[in-house]
């Protein structure tokens, strides 16, 4: 299809390279780990039985996340206040957090001897019990509510004002808009943010284990570490990749079927003024909820904060170096995710077959085992050079994939209504190729384009820098640091790598975020 | 309009600018590369888990020492923890560039033998300080230490499993399929109680209040609060003492005896460096290497340096029985333990 002269046909021929590539780190690697089994893999009972705990975990914590995400947003989108920009960047804090600091954030709030504990304690009430199902659920809704509201922030704001001064004129009450305006942006906007968030959530092993209270919360990530480590059984481990792959990918097809794009409709850009839901109640109800919301959120990043000053003197200087190199990791891998999301946005933007599957085929990054991405990778590289060597670009490389659906997911409701609007006006121009790109796309993308990368890098910056096979401790990047420092019980100084680690990775994020801010009035 | 990402962006996208990041990586990895290349000297490569050679670890103290006696380039390679370590030679198999393999345990030398990667140790090895008789011809313990539950000293432990499981004391373990301690721990149980396991694992499973998957995680969450005691080593007392003048922690004695984790270190048969690599083994159990161990890795040495123990392990508690399970009884009862573990904590 991309040999059709059309427009942007070269971006579509980019579109299906950068989906090839995606296909060839989760399906390649996984194929490639399974080549080296010895022997027929099967999966026993257990197996199945932790593939039917990581679906149903994430699916509760997907759906959980949406809903909550929903009224959380919806009561952004339409008020201002003070400090409302520091707190949309904050949103971002929670999931670019490294898995350990996360759940040491969130137990000294929740655990048994955290705040909440202690506060229920003044009350006479005993501690509480975080530990089981519905500690995996908090957890991940922590680390994913404010994601899932960050983006459908981000459709309502792609709202054109247009239409809500439309609906002012109406007389439309909040009833109306919910119905005209509101549900149809959901529509478009909410099942990839759900299949996202579910795909994210599948691949949760550490998190899953230490709040889910023991082995009944055993994941698929965690069996194929299992089948990896404790029994050197790399059929077994690529089989159940494949098989989390394969479930994956059926649950994202289904959840984009779902996806209603609604009917495109120009604007022109103004800053978005709500002149419904002004009422005492729906302001009140809106306060609450963002408040809410904020200390859910903002309570373990305080906690993290605290727990890290201390911290901060006790560390050694070579953390400035793991830094440095963290963030040669998270700019890299930032570009990267970009040149990797932009050209398959734009494909899987274009109505024709297969712009689904290229949607798909960009979800998969997160649904696929890091453990066997690691071991398939380390196959593929070991026989033409050192891993270790290497360790720093494959990070960025894996990174930049793993940040590729959240990318996605900004990019292409933004891509669409831009091809729906101007595409028509552009091609009677003919404004074709580099032209289009430059003049037309890349302006109307500039705020998710902004996002995504600024959630990348972010990311890069965070949890995902450890990968297996591929460390090189002399030479690590910061969240390798801080598990070290934990590992040689530095944990005071741990804690500061911690807060040095969330401050860079949200510096990071609202430098990238800003050109796109949310708020910005062009 | 203040700030605009649209020239940044595109400039990413389209100018040599967006090469810049990838420059900077380039040099960052070429620069070890070109580093080694340049020196002729022979190159003894070593494999180990990773906090062997972080800077709190004992690497950088026992590398300068052994480059000074072989004339050689010593390199570490870090691999995760020892199962890793393990899993990595397997992925590699016979053209592994590994010279010696070190952090290697006693529930993994079994499936490490039969892989027929390594080399009888050919030295001559001197009295080992270890509570248990050694005979090995190729792995050679470097350290060791006993698990055991790790609590703050105003805090009444238990005497044993029966005891905890009876009690209301609270514990946080680590996952056995993912954790050393954590397997050390069926271990432990098994070797003590035997067939007994499934019924000790049950009356603990309102003991623990969540399995963790490393280490890290575990301790961390004790030093939090979140749990009376703590799976880890009699010897982790010792650091908060050493290094915080902390002597508020203590370690539990179990009237069961407690589980020995013996760490060891083997050469690899397809070694383009055999000498030197015997060599290696050699030194591993001399003064300088050994007494790097007590406050580097935490762990007894295997070969108790002249000057004795550090201060800080004076007041550490002297398990009166070591247990410790052959590697092929490890490895033979190891998929029956996990089973009863999962099956007694998964209810």
């Amino acid at each position: 299809m991309a040999d059709r002269p059309q427009p942007l046909g070269a971006a579509g021929a980019a579109g299906l390279i950068a989906a090839a590539v995606v296909l060839a780190l989760t399906l390649g690697t996984a194929l490639l780990t399974l080549s080296r089994a010895q022997g027929v893999a099967r999966l026993g009972a257990a197996d199945w039985a932790a593939i039917r705990f990581t679906l149903g975990q994430a699916a509760i914590s997907a759906g959980l996340s949406v809903a909550l995400a929903i009224p959380v947003a919806r009561a952004l989108a339409r008020r201002r206040f003070a400090g409302r920009a520091a707190l949309v960047t904050l949103l971002g804090a929670p999931f670019i957090l490294p898995v350990i600091v996360a759940v040491l954030g969130l137990l000294t709030v929740f655990g048994r001897n955290g705040w909440a504990s202690a506060a229920l304690d003044l009350a006479g009430l005993p501690p509480l019990d975080i530990y089981g199902g519905h500690g995996v659920i908090l957890a991940h809704v922590f680390l994913n509510l404010p994601l899932a509201t960050r983006l459908i922030l981000q459709g309502w704001l792609a709202v054109p004002s247009e239409r809500f001064r439309l609906a002012a004129d109406l007389g439309f009450g909040p009833p109306q808009i919910r119905r005209h305006i509101e549900w149809p942006m959901l529509r478009e906007v909410c099942p990839g943010t759900l299949i996202v968030i579910f795909l994210v959530c599948t691949t949760s092993f550490a998190v899953a284990l230490t709040l889910g209270g023991g082995p009944r919360a055993t994941t698929v990530e965690l069996a194929i570490y299992q089948a990896f480590r404790f029994e050197f059984d790399l059929g077994k481990a690529a089989l159940l990749a494949l098989v989390q792959l394969a479930l994956s990918g059926v649950a994202a097809l289904l959840a984009l079927g779902l996806a209603v794009p609604q009917a495109a409709a120009g604007g022109l850009d103004r800053a978005v003024e709500r002149w419904d839901a002004q009422g005492p109640w729906h302001r009140g109800g809106d306060a609450a909820l963002i408040a809410l919301a904020a200390a859910f959120l903002v309570l373990p990043l305080l906690a993290i904060f605290l727990d890290g000053v201390p911290g901060l003197a006790r560390m050694p200087a070579s953390i400035w170096g793991a830094a440095l190199r963290s963030l040669a990791v998270a700019l890299a891998s930032g570009a990267l995710t970009l040149a990797l999301a932009l050209p398959m946005a734009l494909a899987a933007a274009r109505p024709r077959p297969g712009a689904r599957m290229v949607e798909a085929a960009g979800y998969l990054s997160v649904a696929v085992s890091p453990l066997v991405i690691g071991v398939g990778l380390f196959l593929l590289v070991r026989p033409i050079a050192n891993p270790t060597a290497l360790a720093l670009p494959v990070t960025a490389l894996v990174n930049a994939a793993m940040s590729l659906p959240f990318a996605l997911r900004a990019l292409i409701p933004a891509a669409r209504a831009t091809e729906a609007i101007y595409g028509p006006l552009a091609d009677q121009l003919g404004l074709q190729g580099r032209a289009r790109l430059r003049r037309l796309i890349l302006p109307r993308l500039r705020r998710p384009m902004g996002f995504a990368m600024a959630l990348a890098a972010a990311l890069s910056m965070g949890d995902l820098g450890v990968i297996a096979l591929f460390t090189d401790p002399s030479a690590g990047t910061l969240p390798f640091a801080l598990y070290g420092l934990m590992g040689a019980y530095r944990m005071d100084a741990a804690a500061g790598a911690a807060l040095i680690l969330l401050a860079s990775s949200l510096a990071l994020f609202w430098l990238f975020d800003r050109g796109g801010r949310l708020d910005a009035d062009t | 309009m203040p700030f605009c990402a649209c020239p940044l962006l595109s400039d990413l996208w389209e100018s040599p600018m967006r090469r810049t990041p990838l420059a900077i990586f380039a040099a960052l990895t070429a620069l070890p590369a070109l580093h080694a290349a340049a020196q002729e000297t022979p190159v003894l490569t070593v494999y180990t888990y990773d906090s062997f050679d972080t800077e709190w670890g004992p690497g950088p103290r026992i590398e300068p020492a052994f480059e000074e006696r072989c004339g050689c380039d010593l390199q570490f390679v870090g691999a995760g923890d020892g199962a890793a370590l393990l899993a990595r030679l397997r992925l590699e198999g016979g053209n592994t560039d590994a010279d010696v393999v070190l952090g290697l345990d006693t529930a993994l030398t079994a499936a490490a033998r039969d892989t027929g990667l390594f080399a009888p140790h050919g030295i001559e090895v001197p009295p080992l300080d270890l509570p248990v008789d050694w005979q090995d011809d190729t792995f050679v313990p470097f350290d060791w230490g006993y698990f055991a539950f790790v609590h703050a000293r105003d805090f009444d432990p238990p005497a044993n499993f029966r005891d905890l499981a009876d009690s209301e004391a609270q514990v946080v373990i680590q996952d056995p399929r993912s954790s050393t301690p954590g397997l050390g721990l069926l271990m432990w149980v098994k070797a003590a109680y035997g067939d007994a396991a499934p019924e000790i694992w049950e009356g603990l499973a309102d003991n623990i209040v969540t399995v963790t998957k490393g280490w890290s995680e575990a301790y961390g969450l004790f030093l939090d609060g979140e749990a009376d005691m703590v799976l880890s080593y009699t010897t982790s007392p010792a650091y908060h003492v050493a290094a915080e003048a902390d002597d508020t922690k203590t370690a539990a004695p179990f009237d069961e005896g407690h589980y020995l984790q013996v760490e060891v270190a083997a050469r690899l048969a397809g070694s383009d460096q055999p000498e030197l690599a015997r060599d290696f083994l050699d030194f591993m159990l001399t003064a300088p290497f050994q007494t790097a161990i007590p406050e580097t890795n935490w762990m007894y040495p295997a070969v108790t340096p002249e000057a004795g123990l550090p201060a800080a392990y004076d007041g550490l508690i002297r398990p009166g029985t070591a247990l410790l399970l052959s590697p092929d009884e490890a490895r033979a009862i190891r998929d029956t333990a996990l089973d009863e573990w999962l099956t007694a904590l998964s209810r």
